[in-house]
């Protein structure tokens, strides 16, 4: 079967379709910014991009993404290694305590900003009720976003 | 604004966590078979076919411990794994080391524990009924209670119970062991206590201190979670590694860790509060009792600090405090945020806002009466003086800038024209002590080390969970050498380079750790700057340079009083090596000044006290207990803070944990002590949709801290507390459905149910004749 991870491509034996996503990312390609936190698909940590609708990928199986773009949170900076403006409003707003969390988030917002390039701040929160972060108190979060939204 | 040292590495997901270790193919997954009874003895256990189970590499019990079978912190009370009784859910009793985590669980499905259940005491009133305490009373008083009363023209009584809280870090437990030669092992785990996991595995292993090396590079969320549990979740990996001599780590899964770990402590707590026609507090006598689970852990200290904070902000010249800790059959119960403070403080919160009810007052107002003086009035129940108390400035500031008076005839507005919605706001003061109770853990150490180039690679004693610590140690780092922060580097954690440390809590990792750090670079500046005054003495005539007018600033080392006597910093650490001048130094630092006397209740815990203070306003949909906060205002006391952006971010960090515990947050056991909150589809921590609509988040601007690391204060845990703000807001709408006529039940957690019933009770009350 074939994946497109980060706009590389991926020949994958089909041996692999019953894996979970989750796993194989982070033991196989060593892209370890997914992180399992609740494995019941509630708290997001976990959350990739496939075909830019957010997937929380400890419940998903390589079967359920074959022939799709995967984006995660390795794949959002620029080519050149300079951060996506998403990435440096979650840096310079305060979005970010322990960071377990973020890469969901990021991953999260972006889907977000890419239907919607103007949210307000209530549909923002509509948009992440599924991600959970336990420091922050998630208003540095939505400032991050507002502030990333002018770039989309 | 200076940015998290790690938030570039979080958001391009190249930030390393245990996790996300790379570690050899040898790595073995280790899994925790755990009691599944809240008491009972153990007849039998049968691994044999378990252990014959392709791909699982060993399977222990306590037998098989090579030191002491025992990882209680300050009491040994707590077995490092079972012998022949269970006294709480989740204690372990026997460890897998497996290929794989699917190995691991199918080798548990082979395993046959028998259990005789023995009787178990699973709540604290049934704790209290049985006498059953955990270790003798504690008593802080002061004046004539009895007088206190009776000189008061009103007297109100009550019960409050507070309920548990789960950390919920988003990182569960876990920890990764990797032997060594001979007896070395090496543990990275998540702990907030590095010394403490050092010294306990060293325990277990039979071993000494010197040969484990514990590391810690950063947590994912702690919150006092991790403060001793983690040290038990090491302890189990340190036996599987010694024994497989492989690497092995566990990390728990979301609902073995709920189950296993313990939470904060539930408290039951009696109160009587005596005052007078205009509010103001003559008596109070207050009884809190907590479960402590099965074992000591930090009971009794948590029960010490919910002591010292059952004044909150307020004097009461006649006080009486009992504090009693319950053992139950419940998971040892361990620190969270706010360690007690939170629970004592949701009592006097509770009588003064009856006080304000009953006296048909505002309770703004009675607050503001009662609160510490400035002058006079100032002593607390345990005889420190309330020094720098910012309670006024910040009352007088938030009252104007929420615009609490106008806002107020609002919603009374609003209540009066609307039956089925209501509203409801509060304003509530915390007064936080700042020290680790237990005076002799005030203590830290750093290591400093400067190389040739320049750079400054810094050490210290505490852990990174996300608070900021690391950054605020890169900016102290960087303004006492004078150098930018691209030029510093703080490690990992580790118990090789820093050696008897204290745990990260308390609120005071930076106090303690920025301390040791300075004092450390001191040595060193001390050091440069002798050696500077001979070099000028060398290079320039007339008179000499003095070395205490050295000063390191921008990038170079210079005389204040001759400013063109100058070198840049990396000219200078150059040269100071090719002169052998020790470019690197230990710092050590402890509070100066506190004590306190556990057996008379007297003396002076806190080297200070922060403050803050939170408007909140809330809605109730009256028919069925949904609510919403609709604004909130925070103004807090961080002192001439270290780092605006990371302060703010604690603040609304912890109101908004706080919020989830005095609202959503209800963890229920069965009748046999089952938890019944599986993961976040039934633990309700606050979503992004829980917070404010409207959040104004201030710091006080313009008091700085004398005798702290440059003027800073502490603010893990204060915040926290500001969330009875949203508690008590909610109580104020429900009151409203009675025009204030009667008093609500009320609880902690105020779950949607558990407001709903308080309005239906006042709806019956209202139909009954008078």
């Amino acid at each position: 079967m074939k994946l497109n991870i980060n706009n590389k491509h991926y020949e994958i034996p089909d041996s692999y379709k019953e894996k979970r996503l989750v796993e194989y990312l982070r033991d196989d390609l060593d892209l370890t910014g997914a992180k399992n936190a609740c494995d019941m698909a509630a708290c997001g940590a976990c959350a990739v991009l496939v075909n830019n609708e957010v997937i929380k990928i400890c419940h998903a199986h390589l079967k359920d993404v074959e022939g799709k773009n995967i984006t995660t949170i390795e794949g959002m900076a620029n080519p050149d290694g300079t951060l996506h403006p998403l990435q440096q409003s979650f840096v310079d707003a305060g979005a970010i305590q322990c960071g377990f969390c973020t890469p969901g988030m990021v991953l999260t917002a972006h889907a977000l900003l890419l239907k919607n390039s103007k949210p307000t701040r209530l549909e923002i929160r509509k948009a992440l009720i599924g991600n959970l972060c336990r420091c922050t108190g998630y208003q540095q979060i939505i400032d991050a976003i507002e502030m990333a939204s002018k770039y989309y | 604004m200076q940015e998290h040292e790690s938030a570039i590495l979080h958001c391009t997901g190249e930030a390393v966590f245990i996790n996300d270790m790379p570690v050899s193919e040898n790595l073995l997954i280790g899994h925790v078979i755990y009691s599944k009874h809240a008491h009972a003895k153990i007849l039998e256990i049968d691994f044999s076919d378990a252990v014959k189970l392709k791909g699982v590499h060993s399977i222990l019990s306590y037998k098989e411990i090579p030191g002491i079978n025992q990882m209680g912190p300050i009491i040994h009370d707590e077995l490092c794994m079972v012998e022949n009784e269970v006294t709480s859910i989740g204690q372990a009793i026997l460890l897998i080391a497996a290929d794989s985590k699917e190995i691991a669980i199918e080798a548990e499905k082979l395993i046959e524990i028998k259990y005789e259940p023995l009787e178990a005491i699973l709540s604290i009133e049934s704790a209290i009924e049985k006498y059953n305490l955990l270790a003798p009373k504690r008593k802080i008083e002061r004046g004539n209670l009895q007088k206190g009363f009776e000189d008061s023209a009103h007297i109100i009584e009550g019960t409050l119970k507070t309920g548990a809280q789960e950390h919920w870090y988003l990182e569960t437990q876990i920890c990764l062991c990797i032997p060594g030669e001979g007896n070395e092992i090496k543990a990275y785990s998540s702990t907030q206590h590095p010394s403490e996991t050092q010294a306990i595995i060293a325990e277990v292993l039979g071993i000494s201190s010197k040969d484990v090396e514990v590391e810690v590079k950063r947590i994912g969320g702690a919150f006092g979670g991790k403060e001793t549990e983690a040290n038990h979740i090491a302890a189990w990996c340190a036996l599987l590694c010694n024994a497989t001599k492989r690497p092995v780590k566990i990390h728990l899964f979301r609902d073995d860790d709920q189950i296993i770990t313990g939470k904060r402590h539930r408290f039951l707590s009696k109160y009587k509060v005596g005052f007078n026609d205009e509010g103001i507090i003559n008596a109070y006598s207050v009884e809190l009792n907590s479960d402590a689970g099965s074992a000591t852990d930090l009971s009794m200290a948590i029960l010490e600090r919910a002591m010292l904070h059952a004044d909150n902000s307020y004097f009461i010249p006649n006080i009486k405090i009992i504090g009693r800790a319950y053992k139950t059959n419940m998971p040892s119960n361990v620190a969270m945020r706010g360690f007690g403070g939170p629970q004592a403080i949701a009592v006097i919160e509770t009588a003064i806002d009856k006080i304000a009810r009953y006296l048909k007052m505002d309770s703004a107002e009675i607050r503001y009466k009662n609160f510490y003086k400035i002058e006079n009035n100032n002593i607390s129940p345990y005889g420190q003086c309330i020094e720098n108390n910012r309670l006024f400035i910040l009352f007088d500031k938030l009252i104007k800038s929420s615009d609490y008076i106008k806002r107020r005839e609002e919603i009374n507005e609003f209540n009066k024209s609307n039956e089925f919605y209501k509203k409801g706001m509060a304003i509530t003061p915390v007064k936080f002590g700042i020290s680790f109770t237990t005076s002799f853990l005030n203590q830290a150490g750093a290591l400093v080390n400067i190389y040739k180039d320049g750079t400054v690679l810094v050490n210290h004693g505490g852990t990174e969970m996300g608070q900021g610590l690391n950054t605020k140690i890169l900016k102290i780092t960087s303004k006492e050498l004078g150098i930018k922060l691209v030029k510093i580097k703080v490690n990992a954690t580790n118990t090789s380079k820093i050696p008897n440390t204290s745990a990260t809590a308390a609120s005071s990792g930076s106090d303690l750790n920025g301390m040791a750090v300075k004092n450390a670079i001191e040595t060193i500046k001390s050091r440069l700057s002798e050696f500077v005054v001979d070099e000028f003495r060398k290079k320039y005539e007339g008179i000499c340079s003095k070395k205490h007018n050295i000063k390191f600033e921008n990038n170079f080392v210079y005389d204040i009083k001759i400013p063109e006597r100058k070198i840049s910093f990396n000219e200078l650490i150059s040269n100071a090596y090719l002169n052998q001048i020790s470019l690197s130094s230990t710092g050590y630092y402890k509070t100066p000044n506190i004590g306190f006397d556990r057996e008379k209740g007297q003396g002076k815990p806190f080297h200070y006290f922060a403050y803050g203070m939170a408007v909140s306003e809330v809605i109730v949909d009256t028919l069925t207990g949904y609510n919403k906060i609709l604004r909130t205002d925070i103004l807090h006391d961080a002192g001439d803070t270290l780092n605006k952006g990371i302060d703010k971010g604690q603040v609304i960090g912890g109101f908004i944990q706080g919020t989830g515990w005095v609202t959503t947050e209800d963890i229920k056991w069965d009748s046999d002590g089952h938890l019944l909150n599986h993961s976040p589809d039934t633990y309700k921590i606050p979503t992004i949709q829980d917070i404010p609509e409207d959040f104004r988040i201030e710091l006080l601007e313009g008091y700085p801290n004398e005798n702290t690391i440059r003027k800073s204060k502490a603010v893990g845990e204060p915040p926290l507390m500001l969330a009875f703000s949203v508690w008590l807001a909610i109580k104020d709408a429900i009151s409203a459905v009675g025009n204030h006529e009667f008093e609500p039940d009320f609880s902690l957690p105020a779950t949607n149910e558990v407001i709903l019933l308080s309005i239906e009770k006042i709806r019956k009350l209202q139909k009954e004749p008078a």
